[in-house]
């Protein structure tokens, strides 16, 4: 594909707010996970959270909109100045050419668990329940194009743990179709119970900060994140420090609802096409962010697919154990840490990782070191058998 | 104005309330049929193992058949076009026995219902059921996913140069949901998208962001219909196609933009 630039990007995660505690976590591998006490339950497992957001309320005018996903994707959206940045772009593009894609698994279901807590005799659930602007999958885009004012296209997409790396392969169909000239794309994903306990269920939830590739991980640990970039086609000369979009592929394991295929053949034909759509070979990627959800399952089937891909030759990490798997944030919240790699020359490592799942053929990064990234490969995978590799490069 | 998205309709799939399938629904739709209400039936997906196939839910159900109908009509293989599923949510009778457990005492919910519980869970029993390896994109867009998903299909199918199936579709609400969104019934229109013209092309449709009015449909219970289940606001579309002359329709979108579709029949320009 054509290039495209992503010229703002923020993150809000367990780790704070903005870009500075970000890089600070990626530096040290000091992160934010915690005990599970969200809500009162009583999970034996660690979770991020992002803090103040029960006593946040959305300003009145989109009150409509209130609830725990639209509250954190406000704070993503007051970050380092991100909504100055859109509205400096749709002053240049119009309210109609600017795209709203976004990707989110919970939505406001928190909302509706709780209104569940208080039906009446009959079952009914409270008055002040809030089907559109909470419940409703679509209401994250729903709020940010009401937030915005803008008239254009928009969409959430909805496939579990790849959402919100999708955003930016439909994103950039769109722009390269000509029907906008930018979008905001990004990811919210919100604690609840239903992740909570769904993946407890499952036997996916870590009793301990979650170590991605680790020869004894045990599991996630379940976050919450906004993550928030804003792409547009990259000016005739980009400069040296411009975050471009270089590909995208995506994939489906048409295997199992909950299970990767064991050897990874979905999340290879996803890293395979977006390298293609880059017209790149894999020694030309200088950095893998993982999807490395610390579970058995799929950091096996990842890690062999990327090791047959990339003989081991390529420095590689998960940093969910700084933030934690944000589902469906985590496309855009590791988005914004292969920005950073690529900008500040920083190869991340692995927080909570001590020793290296000795199955696997990768270069894997236990610590983080500085080292010049030209191109770097962010990888996704959902339940459902959803695949995305994105490929992210610097100008000049 | 704005730009315009170009592709060639290869096949259609219709599941509606008192619209079984496509061959039923175009005589419906073109005037020459009545209308006769009557619940959406929808088909055991045969292509699933046994065990899932019992399993399948509705929206699971209705999904698969209006995909798999359109794929047939266009005589594609499944295996190789990418897939755009777009409805307004996800299964909601599985929503509300999930929310009624995590409300009790015992918020233990079983792994099945959790992973039933995404809004893609019909795409990933859609590639389990065709073995399709190929991309395929969930999204929703409230009443208006009918064309964001029409409008996803298009740009994948440019983009990828590949035929693409959309499936657009919904499923009822049961209490205490439907209080508050009355979705009443199951339905699911699936189309096929070619980005060239092919000797089973039925028509071309040329699609444009405009903000006139939403096509309203003649026959009062057709119009509520479209008004009921999101993924029915295709219906005037379908209606330009059973009807077989050049026309232009407009479907709700997201306000204040609504999708100018225009179809032309006949021979392929070469």
């Amino acid at each position: 594909m054509t290039p495209l630039h992503l010229p703002h990007y923020t993150q809000v995660s367990c780790v704070g707010d903005g870009l500075a505690p970000f890089r600070q976590a990626l530096r040290t591998g000091i992160g934010g996970l915690a005990p599970c006490h969200f809500d009162g339950t009583a999970l034996p497992t660690w979770i991020g959270e992002v803090a103040g957001l029960d006593d946040a309320p959305l300003p009145a005018p989109f009150a409509d909109y209130d609830c725990r996903n639209n509250r954190l994707a406000l704070r993503g959206l007051q970050a380092d100045g991100f909504d100055a940045a859109v509205r400096d772009s749709i002053a240049r593009h119009g309210l109609r050419r600017v795209g709203v894609i976004l990707g989110t698994s919970t939505s406001g279901i928190l909302e509706t668990e709780i209104a569940f807590r208080h039906r009446d005799a009959s079952g009914a659930l409270p008055a002040s329940f809030n089907y559109h602007g909470a419940h409703s999958t679509y209401s994250l885009a729903a709020f940010v194009r009401a937030w915005f004012g803008l008239e254009g296209p928009a969409a959430v997409v909805s496939t579990a743990c790849s959402s919100s790396a999708k955003v930016f392969a439909a994103a950039a169909r769109m722009i390269h179709a000509g029907l906008i000239d930018a979008a905001v794309v990004g990811g919210v994903d919100s604690l609840c119970l239903t992740t909570l306990h769904g993946f407890a269920s499952l036997e996916l939830t870590a009793p301990e900060p979650c170590r991605p590739y680790d020869a004894a991980r045990q599991g996630i640990s379940v976050g919450e994140a906004a993550a928030f970039a804003l792409l547009e086609r990259p000016p005739a000369t980009p400069d040296a420090g411009a975050v471009l979009l270089l590909g995208c592929g995506e994939s489906s394991d048409a295997y199992h609802m909950s299970s990767p295929h064991p050897e990874g053949l979905g999340a290879r034909m996803a890293m395979e096409a977006a390298l293609a759509d880059a017209r790149l070979t894999p020694a030309a990627i200088d950095y893998i962010n993982l999807h490395g959800t610390a579970t058995l399952n799929n950091d096996a089937a990842e890690g062999c697919a990327v090791g047959a891909l990339f003989d081991g030759r390529v420095p590689c990490s998960s940093t969910k154990g700084l933030t934690g798997h944000t589902l469906g944030a985590a496309g855009a919240l590791e988005a914004v840490v292969c920005a950073l790699a690529l900008t500040d020359g920083l190869l991340p490592g692995s927080a909570n990782t001590r020793q290296l799942d000795p199955a696997l053929h990768l270069d894997y990064l236990l610590a983080s070191r500085d080292a010049p990234v030209k191109r770097a490969m962010n990888n996704s995978f959902g339940f459902g058998g959803s695949n995305c590799s994105l490929v992210f490069g610097r100008g000049a | 104005m704005s730009h315009t998205l170009t592709a060639w309709i290869e096949g259609v799939g219709l599941i509606a309330p008192g619209l079984p399938d496509w061959a039923t629904a175009a005589h419906v739709l073109a005037g020459r049929t009545p209308y006769a209400p009557a619940p959406s039936v929808l088909p055991a997906p045969a292509l699933l193992p046994p065990a899932e196939r019992r399993r399948a839910s509705r929206i699971v159900r209705v999904a698969l058949a209006s995909g798999l109908a359109a794929i047939e009509h266009a005589g594609a293989d499944a295996r190789r076009l990418p897939a755009v599923l777009s409805a307004s949510t996800a299964d909601c009778h599985n929503c509300v026995a999930l929310c009624e457990t995590l409300a009790s005492d015992d918020p233990r919910v079983s792994p099945t219902r959790f992973h039933n519980s995404l809004h893609n869970t019909p795409a990933g029993y859609w590639g389990i059921a065709t073995g399709s390896m190929a991309p395929s994109q969930s999204l929703c867009a409230y009443d208006g996913s009918f064309s964001a998903g029409l409008l996803e299909a298009l740009v994948e199918a440019a983009s990828s140069h590949t035929p693409t199936l959309l499936i657009a579709y919904d499923a009822e609400h049961p209490a205490p949901l439907f209080a508050f969104r009355p979705i009443p019934d199951a339905a699911g229109i699936g189309l096929v998208l070619s980005p060239e013209p092919t000797p089973q092309s039925l028509a071309q449709i040329s699609v444009e962001l405009t903000d006139a009015p939403a096509t309203l449909l003649a026959d009062p219970a057709l119009e509520a219909l479209r008004l009921a289940i999101p993924a029915l606001r295709g219906l005037p579309l379908l209606q330009l196609l059973a009807s077989g002359t050049p026309g232009r329709a407009h479907l709700d979108y997201l306000a204040p933009l609504s999708l100018a579709v225009s179809l032309t029949f006949g021979p392929a320009p070469c």
